[in-house]
């Protein structure tokens, strides 16, 4: 695998508009998409902030909400004040994410034309029932067209989100939706746990996920039949839910969020890091839109991370990719010999399959991708 | 000496004791509404948690009374819970009066008949005072009519205070100089000297708090513990305002603290009676009894290096809890411990949370155990608390356990499940009384390891609150006893072993392993449960390998708050044991006993 990586920033814009509220998710949106003129005004002025401390990106990932929102001379615009501000790299990957209900096949060979090179489709699921049960605006005929008109449009490299443990969702039903989607030979599958998160529709409804017909003991069935479906049609699991054809195919974007690799993250609630800082910004458009009036950084709060937190971080992200940790770059960035500290329980995890040791990483096997979080707490 | 007055205030739980402590501080100056805090000698913050007095602490209220004099008033605070009636005892006898304190609302309950038998037992003049008068649900009439026929006191001598409003709290000043007598003895005599509480200031060393019977000291002074015959030289005297308020003597009648450079705390046990080293008392003062420990468990470190940690924070510790007792123990699980003794699962329960909290040690305890006999076939008579050293069944002939007498007090609408209870813990010979219309007084003889552990609980949640327990051992009865061992993944766990009756083996064998499978949270394999008794599986559970534990999403960048929630995770699993290659939680070894998942 390649380890060969060339660390350079990558650039999240947080579009923080919405039509509708889906019932899983709690990433902060509005639904006053009267505001999206101001928001981009703003977002300029965020950039231009930020001019210096960051230069150069070799990714650019518009998410949200819903960028597709958009029109396409809006997202042009937005690039060319990105390019206009930063230096983006020539073969840059970009990605949008779309809704399947938003945009025709004009409208995505303009975004195309534009510069975007990665679409990232919501299709989350191709049955009706369950899309409605999410909240989604979309159904299915609209997700199949929308993956059709973009290839159409000229994007080779579509990835598709999908959700699995929906409530009264068996593991046929899952198994036959990831056969659909192997079908339309996406470069790229982000497959997500249904998490029922307190604070969301959703969450509410089902409480602790028990009842409505999901089962937390499924999670797990779901979880290894997703990779073994999918890694038997070519699929490479590189992170525990994203999949790609070919690692060429992986999101460069988010693999930087798992590496320590810096980010600069643009818009209401948007994440950056660098180095050993973190800082987030303000979850409300509102007050982010004062700041940037005031032309004030819009952020909420920092921390800087002390080495053994920045180490956590690297441990527990690293176990949820199949490159696994560096063992000679984790001594070197965080000062810890992990197979020397933990010598007896990283043989253990081998025994019992589910990690690899080899080639001087320490690898999670499907099974131990599984339990990552619980493999962090050595 | 004649304007010195040391007095307790006793009562059931919760009938409003600190309250009142709290107002005759208040009242006396001693301290302001500014410097006031809640219930001022419940000082421990796990006291003040709580809400109950665990440790008796004193105080000199300076006073002056309308006859114009000035008076000391030493209360001696004691503690209200059923497992501590030996504190209550040992501060008593360094008293000559008590205020007996009766909540208004609920009437006499088994903790105020168990006080005021102690506080005959002393010799102390007895103030009843009826607490609670503001509340709607008063009823200082049922309470009077209970003083005469219940506690056998004139209803006359009552008086009656509101702790809370301040109301009727001068009336109980002026009673407590009148009515309470000053202490006798002679200043001239050879010091005699009660110690009824001790704690460890790091500064100091041990702080003695005791009350002067004979004699004086001061600074300076060799004093002896007649005990054991140690000897130290006295380094500060004083008296207990809010804080230590240094004196020149400590002389007879009086309550205050020594310092006496003691580092060792071993040479000093509650109980004992100090003197001087070149003119001692002729006797040690009487009154005090050995308290005996009935509940016993194992204490480890859950790190192994943290074991001399712990080793200090015992000896330290038991300075200041004289109830407890240790010794060195070790387990083939859990490696390097001590085997400690209790007055009951409270006892337990706020030991561990001190040792926690104060001395910042991770501790897990192994399942407790109460004192069994058994005679073996050469006639030996073995005394065993600890189900690790159970004896070859082949070689015992006669195996008991201890029983108490519980008392309890009830409305009658509840007696039906009370005895429910009691016959399900084996209970026997009861007896039952109606000391007044509607209430019941209940005894019933009973194992004591059937209701150390959550009869008290049980028994208040099917009382709802209304019925009061107190238990007396009575003796030791012969019992049909096996050991009834936990494996987990095949590897016992001697730490989880109990001794249990014969008849009751194979439904605790099926509830500790279900218990078991509650507690132990799963891991990265399957883990199987068995509960045997002499290599006979007479119970299973599986705790099944974790299913997924992994979130889906993990960007947008936000990775601190899900590194954040990983090291709360992480916290909490410092808190559990390794055994073998399963990690065990502290509170995995206590629930064990509890009957069922709702206790």
């Amino acid at each position: 695998m390649n380890t060969g990586r060339a660390y350079i920033p990558g650039l999240y814009i947080h579009f923080p508009f919405c039509r509708s509220k889906c019932g899983y998710c709690d990433f902060y949106s509005v639904t006053e998409t009267s505001l999206v003129p101001s928001f981009l005004e703003a977002l300029s002025t965020e950039a231009a902030l930020y001019r210096g401390e960051f230069t150069t990106f070799d990714t650019v990932y518009l998410g949200g909400g819903t960028p597709s929102l958009m029109r396409p001379e809006q997202v042009d615009a937005l690039l060319v004040m990105l390019r206009g501000t930063f230096t983006i790299l020539d073969n840059a990957e970009i990605t949008m994410e779309l809704n399947p209900a938003d945009l025709t096949r004009e409208d995505l060979r303009a975004l195309y034309q534009a510069g975007v090179n990665r679409v990232n489709i919501g299709v989350q699921s191709f049955h009706d029932q369950k899309l409605q049960l999410m909240g989604r605006r979309h159904d299915r005929r609209q997700a199949l067209s929308a993956i059709e008109e973009a290839a159409a449009a000229g994007f080779d490299n579509i990835g598709l989100d999908l959700i699995y443990n929906l409530p009264h969702q068996s593991l046929e039903d899952w198994r036959a939706s990831l056969e659909q989607a192997i079908a339309l030979h996406p470069a790229h599958l982000s497959c997500y746990e249904l998490e029922l998160k307190p604070d969301t529709p959703l969450g509410r409804k089902f409480g602790r996920g028990e009842c409505a017909g999901r089962s937390e003991d499924l999670a797990r069935e779901f979880f290894m039949e997703t990779s073994k479906t999918l890694e038997e049609a070519g699929y490479i699991h590189y992170e525990v839910s994203n999949f790609a054809a070919g690692m060429g195919r992986a999101s460069r974007h988010n693999r930087k969020y798992w590496d320590h690799t810096p980010y600069l993250g643009l818009g209401p609630a948007a994440h950056s890091f660098e180095g050993t800082r973190r800082w987030w910004n303000r979850s409300s458009l509102k007050g982010y839109l004062t700041d940037l009036s005031n032309r004030k950084r819009p952020v909420e709060g920092q921390e800087d991370l002390r080495s053994e937190e920045l180490a956590m971080e690297a441990l527990f992200l690293g176990l949820r990719t199949k490159e696994g940790i560096d063992l000679d770059r984790y001594v070197r960035l965080y000062g810890r010999d992990l197979m020397r500290e933990n010598r007896h329980q990283i043989e253990e995890w081998s025994r019992l399959g589910l990690v690899e040791i080899s080639g001087g990483h320490i690898r999670p096997t499907r099974s131990g991708m599984a339990v990552a979080d619980a493999l962090a707490m050595i | 000496m004649q304007n010195i007055r040391n007095f307790s205030i006793i009562a059931h739980i919760d009938h409003g004791k600190s309250t009142l402590a709290d107002r005759l501080i208040m009242k006396t100056g001693v301290c302001d509404q500014r410097t006031y805090k809640d219930q001022m000698l419940d000082s421990m913050d796990i006291e003040r948690e709580r809400g109950i007095t665990i440790k008796s602490q004193a105080i000199s209220l300076p006073y002056t009374a309308s006859d114009g004099e000035t008076y000391t008033l030493n209360l001696i605070d004691t503690p209200g819970h059923v497992d501590f009636s030996y504190e209550v005892s040992r501060s008593l006898a360094s008293c000559e009066g008590v205020l007996l304190l009766i909540d208004a609302t609920q009437g006499v309950q088994a903790q105020t008949l168990a006080n005021l038998y102690l506080a005959m037992e002393h010799d102390l003049e007895i103030i009843p005072v009826i607490n609670k008068i503001d509340l709607p649900a008063a009823d200082v009439e049922r309470v009077l009519e209970q003083i005469d026929s219940e506690l056998g006191l004139d209803p006359a001598t009552h008086l009656a205070c509101s702790a809370k409003e301040g109301t009727g709290v001068d009336e109980i000043l002026e009673a407590i100089v009148r009515r309470i007598p000053p202490p006798k003895g002679e200043a001239k005599k050879p010091l005699a000297a009660l110690i009824f509480d001790a704690y460890y200031d790091a500064y100091r060393g041990t702080v003695i708090n005791c009350r002067v019977f004979d004699g004086e000291v001061k600074a300076g002074d060799t004093i002896r513990f007649m005990s054991n015959g140690s000897i130290y030289r006295v380094e500060e005297v004083g008296r207990f305002l809010l804080d230590r308020q240094k004196r020149d003597t400590l002389s007879a009648g009086e309550v205050g603290y020594i310092i006496a450079g003691i580092k060792t705390v071993s040479s000093v046990s509650i109980g004992d009676t100090i003197t001087l080293d070149d003119r001692p008392c002729a006797q040690p003062l009487p009154g005090f009894k050995k308290v005996k420990p009935v509940v016993f468990a194992s204490i480890y470190p859950i790190a192994s290096d943290d074991y001399e940690d712990l080793s200090d924070a015992l000896e330290k510790y038991k300075l200041n809890d004289a109830a407890f007792i240790y010794e060195k123990d070790s387990s083939a699980a859990l490696g390097q411990g001590f085997r400690c003794g209790f007055l009951g699962l409270l006892h337990l329960d706020i030991v561990q949370e001190r040792l926690e909290r104060e001395y910042g040690l991770n501790i897990i305890l192994s399942v407790p155990s109460v004192r069994y006999r058994f005679t073996l076939k050469d006639g030996t008579e073995l005394h065993v608390d600890n189900p690790a050293h159970y004896p070859n069944p082949m070689n015992i002939i006669k195996s008991e356990e201890p029983y108490i007498r519980a008392s309890m007090m009830l409305p009658d609408k509840y007696l039906g499940a009370v005895m429910t209870l009691c016959i399900d813990r084996r209970g026997v010979n009861s007896n039952m009384r109606y000391p007044s219309p509607g209430r019941v007084e209940l005894t019933y003889e009973m194992p004591l390891s059937e209701v150390i552990f959550d009869f008290y609980d049980k028994f208040k949640s099917v009382t709802q609150g209304y019925g009061s327990f107190d238990y007396d051992l009575i003796d030791y009865r012969t019992s049909n006893l096996v050991l009834l061992d936990i494996l987990v993944n095949g590897e016992k766990v001697d730490a989880l072993s109990q001794i249990v009756h014969r008849d009751r083996a194979r439904a605790r064998g099926v509830q500790a392993c279900e218990r078991l499978k509650d507690e132990i949270p799963r891991q990265m394999y399957k883990i199987a449960i068995q509960g045997a008794i002499g290599g006979e599986i007479i119970s299973r559970s599986t705790i099944s390998a974790f299913r997924k534990d992994v979130t889906a999403k993990c960007y947008g960048g936000d990775i601190t708050r899900k590194r954040k929630l990983l090291e709360k995770q992480k916290e909490g699993k410092k808190r559990m044991k390794m055994v073998g290659s399963v990690s065990i939680p502290q509170s995995a070894f206590l629930a064990v006993l509890k009957s069922d998942k709702d206790s």
